[in-house]
C-alpha cells in the first residue's frame, strides 16, 4: 500500500533542546565531526487508494494542523512512496 | 458557582484542581474528555498531567478531544477557562493562547517552589491579586519553555497578555521569563506553575511563617468566583 512520509522539524530560529542534548552526548563520546544536531519527526501515513492530488492535499492539511504545530515547527517534506514496510512484497 | 475540571487520559492534577475549587468556595464538576457536554458549568479548568503520554507534542492530542470543541466554543462566548501546566499546553495547542511550549532548555524536569510576579489582574482568574503582587506556587514540568517568534512576543508584551512572570530564576528557558498568558479578552489564562498546589495550609510551599503554609494559589480560584459574582 502506498505510504506518504511527512517530515517535521523544529523551526530553525527556535531552541531545539533535544538536539542540544544529543549534540552534547556526541561531544562526550569524542565525536569531533558533528557541529550541531537538530531532532525532528518522521510520520509514515499509509493510504488506501492511489496517491492523487486530493490525497496529497488532505495530507498537507493534516500535516500543518495536527502532525506539526506550525507555531514552533515546520513541515519540511511530504513525499509519496510506494511501500516502505520492510519485507512487504509489491 | 460550578467549575468544571476536565479529565483527559493521563491527567494527574484533576483531583487537586477540584479540591482547590472546593476550598475557594465553588462546586467542582468532573468533565470527561470524550464528552461533548460541559454540564452547564460557569468556568472550566484544564488540569496538569501528561495527557496521552505527551505523544506527538504535549497537549496536542488532548486539544483534538471532543470536549475541547466545547471548551473552545465556551471560551469564545467568554466563559472563563484556566489551563494549568499540561492544561496550558492544551490551550496553546488549541490556539486559544499564542506561542508554544517546548522542552526545558536545560533538558531536565524541574520541580520547585517558584516565585512569580502577577503582571495582569484584569483577567477572570487574577482579579483577586494586586497588580505586581509576588507569589510562590509549586512548579513541576519537563516541557515548560515558552517560545514565540519575535513578532508574537512583541504583540503579547504590547497588549499586556503576560499574566505571570518568573522571578529569581527562569526555570525552563521561557522567553521573557513568561510563566503565564491570557487571551485578549482575559477569560482564558494559561500558566505552567501550579496554583492548585498552594491552596491549603500544610500542603503548600514553605513560607517564612511556617513550613508548607503557602496558599498564594487560592486567589486564582477566588478570582473566578468574584468574576462570576460581579457578572451576576
Amino acid at each position: 500500500m502506498p505510504t506518504i512520509v511527512v517530515e517535521v522539524m523544529p523551526k530553525a530560529e527556535l531552541l531545539d533542546p533535544q538536539g542540544k542534548a544529543v549534540a552534547g552526548a556526541l561531544e562526550r563520546i569524542g565525536t569531533t565531526a558533528v557541529r550541531d544536531v537538530r531532532v525532528g519527526k518522521r510520520f509514515e501515513l499509509t493510504v488506501d487508494g492511489p496517491v492523487d492530488a486530493a490525497v496529497l492535499e488532505d495530507v498537507r492539511r493534516i500535516a500543518e494542523t495536527v502532525l506539526a504545530n506550525t507555531v514552533i515547527e515546520d513541515v519540511v517534506a511530504i513525499t509519496a512512496e510506494e511501500s516502505i514496510v520492510p519485507g512487504e512484497t509489491h | 458557582m460550578r467549575i468544571g475540571v476536565v479529565t483527559f487520559p493521563g491527567s494527574l492534577d484533576d483531583r487537586d484542581a477540584q479540591r482547590a475549587v472546593r476550598l475557594a468556595g465553588a462546586e467542582p464538576v468532573a468533565l470527561w474528555h470524550g464528552d461533548h457536554d460541559l454540564h452547564g458549568v460557569d468556568a472550566i479548568v484544564l488540569p496538569g498531567g501528561f495527557s496521552y503520554g505527551d505523544y506527538l507534542r504535549c497537549g496536542a492530542i488532548a486539544a483534538l478531544s471532543p470536549i475541547m470543541r466545547e471548551v473552545v466554543d465556551a471560551a469564545g462566548r467568554g466563559v472563563p477557562v484556566l489551563g494549568i501546566c499540561n492544561g496550558f499546553q492544551v490551550l496553546v495547542e488549541a490556539h486559544l493562547l499564542p506561542g508554544g511550549l517546548i522542552r526545558n532548555d536545560h533538558g531536565r524536569f524541574v520541580c520547585r517552589d517558584q516565585r512569580l510576579r502577577v503582571e495582569s489582574t484584569g483577567t477572570a482568574w487574577t482579579s483577586a491579586f494586586r497588580e505586581g503582587q509576588e507569589i510562590v506556587v509549586p512548579l513541576k514540568n519537563g516541557e515548560g519553555g515558552f517560545i514565540a517568534d519575535a513578532e508574537t512576543l512583541a504583540r503579547i508584551e504590547g497588549e499586556g497578555q503576560v499574566v505571570f512572570r518568573y522571578l529569581d530564576v527562569n526555570p525552563n528557558g521561557s522567553l521573557h521569563d513568561i510563566a503565564g498568558l491570557r487571551n485578549e479578552r482575559g477569560n482564558v489564562v494559561g500558566l505552567m506553575p501550579h496554583p492548585e498546589h498552594a491552596v491549603e495550609p500544610g500542603f503548600g510551599p514553605d513560607t517564612t511563617a511556617a513550613m508548607r503554609s503557602g496558599t498564594d494559589g487560592l486567589a486564582v480560584f477566588r478570582s473566578v468566583l468574584e468574576h462570576a459574582l460581579a457578572r451576576a
